[in-house]
């Protein structure tokens, strides 16, 4: 089978919430320091310490590549990523409307819509974590590290069941 | 560009602002932050001026690297004449307010004046607004902030706030933003609370251009391993602060009863880790937040688990809130500990000095100098928990006869509760000391007798001094970026070398503050974390501005005497109580009752002490009486003071 590539992993329970990867994201593409400009932003909920990394999901099925009038949005198989084409593209920002989970960003200044091209393949929101709250991963991996907390889970609850039972005897 | 920032002068009394470029001279002589502050607070107060009054002058800053790519660049710092001790009034804070100052255009604000009515400042994209505060004051902490949220219509925006305690002028209230990082120290929050500016709210999508992206990508990368790979720093992002508290504690460090003790005995439900197991229980493995860019993460979440505030979220505690709310006034229980810790958040006031001052009148309550009379028949003995609360309560909402006096802060309130009082006052400049005990550690003391904001641990503490280092790797950081032949000692106990060691500090933590850096990032808890080296190299990478190590060490010795010299027009004196370079008495004459073997039954040394006093005011250019010497001050290009370039 061939890999399906690797995405971002995102544990949002992990996340401390310092936005270092907002800050990394715009210096990297845009040589500036702008969180208004980074492709990941960290949605908060101050009041009970929930930080949650948004970013773009590459997704199969885009809906941001169907609803493009000029067909400006395509996928590069090689990296497992969704692209905009800005010499096509026409800024009817029909994409930032469409994205499920607000991914599609548009930048005033510029005049331009912008969204997560992974760093071509060394994200820097990664590479930056010291958390790993935003990892990089093949996509087949993704569930595995929360198969075995789960698993761990039911081995510890059975055997302190097994305890129980040789306790009582 | 970082060096496009502008600097703001706003009169609340007229609702003139006035927006200026900072010019480049000066950037290079100050940088920013505190230490460019230091020279607007010199320069923009009269001598002698009321603290409270309308002639103080409040300044607002980020650091020059402010939401740059040098890691932990948040931090805030505000200053005026400080309404606890008179002289200077200086706090700095973590947390998301100055990088989105920086994103709206801004590094500096210089507040006059007083407004009529309660007002807030609204700061967005080059322009700032004087908005009508009537809906948010009184309000908390926390609410204020999500309440100018809501009325802006924006969930993005950042701000600066005071609680009902700088609302209330008490002495010590502090300037916060987001759930729990403070300006604490030397009440800033009253000086806002007294121009009736309630909040100051900024929000910003401007570019910081950084002048080499990609070599300052890849050297905030290189700082950020050497962060994370300091046992100090993994430390601190697992237990948070209370590491320290534990560690302290342990070996006999810590302020238990005022000063009576110094080592909290029994002390099980507040340890570190059954802090962190509270954390765990209530939130979850991963408990630790982080300010903007830092790895360290220092911060735990906790809910408070038991009692009429269960179920609250907060962050912390602080190990500041351990000495203040436990050790202090020896009060074991964890419960009490979560619960004033949030008390203190919600209310705005500074956690080390109001428990510093509550321990002092539960030592003088059970002295018989403070009665029932006084406290309307609280019971303020030592470890009552009921009691603690109410005075907390007392003190920032000005309740009752004692709640007012002690709101005045330790000086005024010593006078009008009269006897001797003051004797047992743990202060120095006016300001408490935090819950650390100096009596075994001259360095330390040297520190906090010295310390320009008064007693106070991050102004020049040799913190490393306590893990008896090889020489020569204290060689290696004492004698750059300028060099030093002199004596050194590994020994915590010893008088050799620590005035050096004292003085290489203050210029270290005057360095990061003018660049807007945490001091977690710095040899301040670990001896091999950045310094001026590459302070020098991120300085360039992000803004362009080229100063060599020695340059930076320039700005910060510059800027530590332009706090000296707001001192000395306030009146300090080298051995003045309440305004000079000195310590309580019963530094020299208590001996430390508790604690490791090499720390029972010390004293400081007052002939030794004065001696180390003589060797750091010579290394900082002072004469004898602590004054500057001219040649000093020439070559430190301050002697033409106030020259007014901005």
């Amino acid at each position: 089978m061939e890999p399906m590539g690797k995405v971002l992993a995102i544990s949002p329970e992990k996340c401390t919430g310092c936005r270092l990867c907002e800050l990394v994201c715009s210096v990297f593409h845009d040589g500036v320091s702008n969180a208004a400009r980074s492709r990941i932003k960290v949605m908060k909920w101050e009041s009970e310490g929930l930080y949650i990394p948004m970013s773009c999901q590459q997704c199969q099925d885009a809906p941001c590549l169907i609803v493009c009038p000029v067909k400006a949005i395509s996928r590069d198989e090689k990296l497992s990523r969704v692209m905009v084409n800005h010499d096509i593209c026409i800024g009817c920002r029909s994409c930032v409307t469409v994205c499920p989970f607000g991914a599609m960003g548009f930048n005033v200044i510029d005049r331009k819509n912008f969204k997560c091209d992974l760093c071509d393949g060394d994200p820097q929101c990664v590479r930056f974590c010291d958390m790993k709250a935003v990892d990089y991963l093949d996509a087949d991996r993704v569930a595995i590290a929360k198969k075995k907390a789960a698993a761990e889970k039911i081995t510890a609850a059975q055997r302190q069941a097994v305890a129980l039972e040789s306790e009582s005897h | 560009m970082a060096l496009n920032r502008k600097i703001a002068y706003i009169d609340l009394s007229t609702g003139k602002i006035e927006i200026k470029p900072i010019p480049l001279e000066v950037r290079r002589k100050f940088l920013g932050g505190r230490g460019l502050d230091a020279y607007l607070l010199y320069n923009h107060t009269k001598q002698g001026c009321d603290p409270l009054g309308p002639d103080n002058t409040l300044m607002v800053s980020g650091g020059i690297l402010t939401a740059t790519l040098a890691s932990a660049t948040s931090r805030c710092h505000v200053m005026a004449k400080s309404p606890l001790g008179g002289m200077l009034g200086s706090a700095n804070m973590g947390g998301f307010f100055t990088p989105e100052l920086a994103w709206a255009g801004f590094h500096h604000l210089v507040i006059k004046g007083k407004a009529d009515k309660p007002v807030y400042l609204w700061i967005h994209n080059g322009k700032i607004e004087i908005r009508d505060a009537k809906n948010i004051w009184g309000k908390t902490v926390t609410d204020t902030q999500w309440a100018i949220r809501e009325e802006l219509g924006d969930d993005d925006i950042k701000s600066l706030v005071i609680g009902p305690a700088g609302e209330n002028l008490v002495r010590y209230a502090n300037v916060m933003t987001g759930i729990k990082n403070s300006g604490g120290r030397t009440g800033m929050g009253a000086v806002m609370g007294s121009k009736n500016l309630k909040a100051i709210a900024a929000r910003g999508t401007m570019d910081i251009k950084i002048a080499y992206p990609k070599e300052a990508l890849e050297y905030n990368k290189r700082f950020i391993d050497q962060i994370t790979s300091a046992k100090v720093n993994q430390t601190q992002g697992t237990l948070g602060t209370p590491f320290i508290w534990g560690a302290t504690n342990s070996w006999g460090g810590v302020r238990t009863r005022n000063f009576q003790y110094n080592q909290m005995l029994y002390a099980d439900e507040i340890e570190p880790e059954s802090i962190d197991e509270n954390a765990i229980k209530t939130i979850g493995p991963y408990h630790m937040t982080g300010c903007f860019g830092c790895q360290v993460h220092c911060r735990a979440q906790y809910k408070i688990p038991t009692g009429p505030y269960a179920g609250i979220y907060d962050e912390g505690p602080e190990y500041t809130s351990q000495g203040g709310m436990s050790s202090e006034p020896d009060i074991p229980g964890l419960e009490n500990l979560l619960v004033c810790n949030h008390l203190v958040d919600q209310w705005g006031v500074d956690n080390l000095e109001i428990g510093s001052i509550i321990s002092w009148a539960m030592e003088l309550y059970e002295l018989g100098i403070l009665t029932d009379k006084e406290t309307e028949g609280l019971d303020l003995r030592f470890g009552n928990a009921e009691a603690f609360q109410e005075m907390l309560e007392r003190i920032c909402f000005r309740k009752g006869w004692l709640g007012n006096v002690l709101a005045e802060g330790g000086i005024i309130a010593s006078e009008k509760i009269g006897k001797n009082s003051f004797d047992y006052l743990i202060q120095v400049k006016g300001v408490s000391n935090l819950h650390s005990d100096e009596r075994a550690t001259p360095a330390l003391a040297l520190n906090i007798a010295t310390a320009s904001r008064g007693s106070d641990h991050l102004r020049s503490r040799p913190a490393i001094d306590l893990y008896h280092l090889p020489v020569d790797v204290m060689r290696r950081i004492y004698s750059s970026p300028v060099p030093y032949d002199g004596p050194l000692s590994s020994e915590h106990t010893e008088y050799i070398g620590k005035p050096w060691q004292v003085f290489w500090h203050e210029n270290c933590y005057m360095g990061v503050d003018c660049l807007g850096i945490c001091k977690y990032h710095t040899t301040f808890l670990g001896a091999t974390l950045p310094n001026f080296e590459d302070w020098s190299r991120v300085l360039y990478y992000n803004t362009g501005l080229e100063l060599t190590p020695r340059e930076i060490w320039d700005v910060a010795e510059r800027s530590n005497m332009m706090e000296r010299l707001f001192n000395l027009r306030e009146g300090l004196t080298r051995n003045d109580l309440k305004k000079g370079d000195m310590l309580n008495h019963r530094y020299f004459d208590e001996p430390a009752r508790r604690g490791a073997l090499d720390v029972v039954g010390k004293v400081i040394d007052r002939k030794k002490f004065e001696k180390m006093i003589d060797e750091l005011y010579e290394y900082k250019g002072l004469d004898q009486n602590g004054v500057p010497k001219p040649e000093t001050l020439k070559r430190l290009g301050v002697d033409k003071e106030p020259s007014h370039l901005l």
